[in-house]
């Protein structure tokens, strides 16, 4: 039970996707204008993430290592394109504003990195666990920068007025507040990192 | 065909609707491979490459096999595994054809598959071309100037980035800005400087 804890709790704080491996990147920024549409994209992306953990754990032994990337693909596609529809079918509001970035899900760089960092060599229970986790810690980065913006941009908290309008950065719920926003929080954790005696966060995003 | 919407989609795709600055698609690699102008050359005109094709292959395979079946709710799955597949295709095919343009493009080829700027422009493509479930007049080359059309504008920010990065290697940023942070900020102000493009009206 400790360990599952430990499995939970790694994904929120120590590995938080967005601010502890800056992966994810693309919807995090971009779906991050108002706090709803980020508890939405976290929701989504945090249901792909347990349902592809457990199933690839589960099927971790027959899968051939050599085809190991595409089998882990499809089993996520599969999901979210689960995802999408149901999406469609009950939040059609919500599924218009992500647009693309619901079947942008698949290349989320966090699940495919947890099916092949975690979920491929670990049993389903312990994969269930860091999914949730993983998804959790996903879902506050993003409220994070929504909060953020969406109180700076609009003037408003998950939809609740709080600033009057003509005190807002419209700015800052355009591109240039997203990019804007992530980097000063980077600059803040690495801040806080270095205080802890760590080092700044190496290079960013999935790949290159 | 129209050529006056041809030139509407270039400017659409490589100034307003920058696919790195203001949609959000591809940061990966945005941040991954613009230390240095040379590689970040060879990785623009890969992604242009491959983002053009497979919206060749993407827009056939949708128009030919998911629409007559019916089933173009799998065009998630469909697509991600085509252009994986393409992608190692290529590789393969550069690898033994051409080793000097392998060291040059093809270490950059497998990153490209979980990029999500190409899955992204093929998704975005068939949202635009096929409203209603039906294809538009002359959606196939629509579809392909639009793939390529946001390649160039990859190809552009990168190659920004990636000078300005050259010279921020020399400035003396806070020590907890260095990085991936002050990328950010970069990126931050270019964006708001693509920003400009957008009161243009067609």
């Amino acid at each position: 039970m400790k360990n599952l804890i430990k499995e939970l709790t790694r994904g929120i704080f120590k590995e938080n996707p967005t601010f502890g491996l800056v992966l994810g990147l693309c919807p995090t920024l971009a779906v991050s204008t108002s706090v709803i549409n980020a508890i939405g994209m976290g929701a989504a992306a945090t249901f792909v993430l347990i349902c592809s953990n457990i199933i690839v754990s589960s099927v971790r032994k027959f899968i051939p290592d050599r085809i190991r990337l595409p089998a882990f693909i499809v089993i996520i596609a599969t999901f979210v394109t689960m995802c999408e529809l149901i999406l469609k079918a009950y939040f059609p509001v919500l599924n218009a504003s992500l647009g693309i970035f619901v079947p942008l899900i698949v290349v989320n760089c966090i699940i495919l990195a947890r099916a092949e960092a975690f979920a491929s060599k670990n049993p389903i229970l312990p994969s269930l666990f860091d999914g949730l986790g993983m998804g959790i810690g996903f879902s506050l980065g993003l409220c994070t920068i929504a909060t953020i913006r969406e109180l700076m941009g609009a003037g408003s908290i998950a939809g609740i007025k709080i600033i009057p309008k003509a005190e807002t950065i419209t700015l800052m719920i355009l591109a240039p507040g997203a990019l804007l926003t992530l980097g000063l929080l980077i600059g803040i954790t690495n801040l806080i990192r270095r205080k802890k005696g760590g080092k700044n966060i190496g290079k960013g995003g999935c790949c290159g | 065909m129209d050529v006056g919407k041809i030139l509407a989609i270039a400017i659409s795709m490589v100034f307003i609707n920058n696919f790195i600055l203001s949609k959000f698609l591809g940061l990966c690699p945005f941040l991954g491979v613009s230390k240095e102008t040379k590689s970040a050359t060879s990785m623009g005109l890969a992604v242009i490459f491959v983002m053009t094709c497979s919206a060749i292959i993407t827009w056939l395979l949708y128009y030919f096999l998911l629409i007559p079946f019916n089933v173009e709710y799998l065009r998630t799955i469909v697509f991600i595994l085509v252009i994986a597949a393409f992608v190692q295709f290529i590789e393969m095919v550069i690898r033994k054809n051409s080793p000097a343009l392998y060291r040059s493009l093809g270490i950059y080829l497998p990153l490209i598959t979980t990029n999500c700027a190409v899955l992204g422009v093929t998704i975005l493509n068939i949202d635009n071309f096929f409203p209603s479930g039906q294809a538009v007049k002359w959606g196939f080359a629509y579809s392909v100037f639009q793939a390529f059309f946001a390649g160039i504008g990859f190809l552009l920010a990168l190659i920004l980035m990636s000078g300005i990065r050259e010279r921020l290697q020399f400035a003396d940023t806070p020590r907890s800005m260095r990085g991936v942070a002050i990328a950010f900020v970069v990126a931050s102000l270019m964006s708001l400087a693509f920003m400009g493009f957008n009161g243009f009206r067609f």
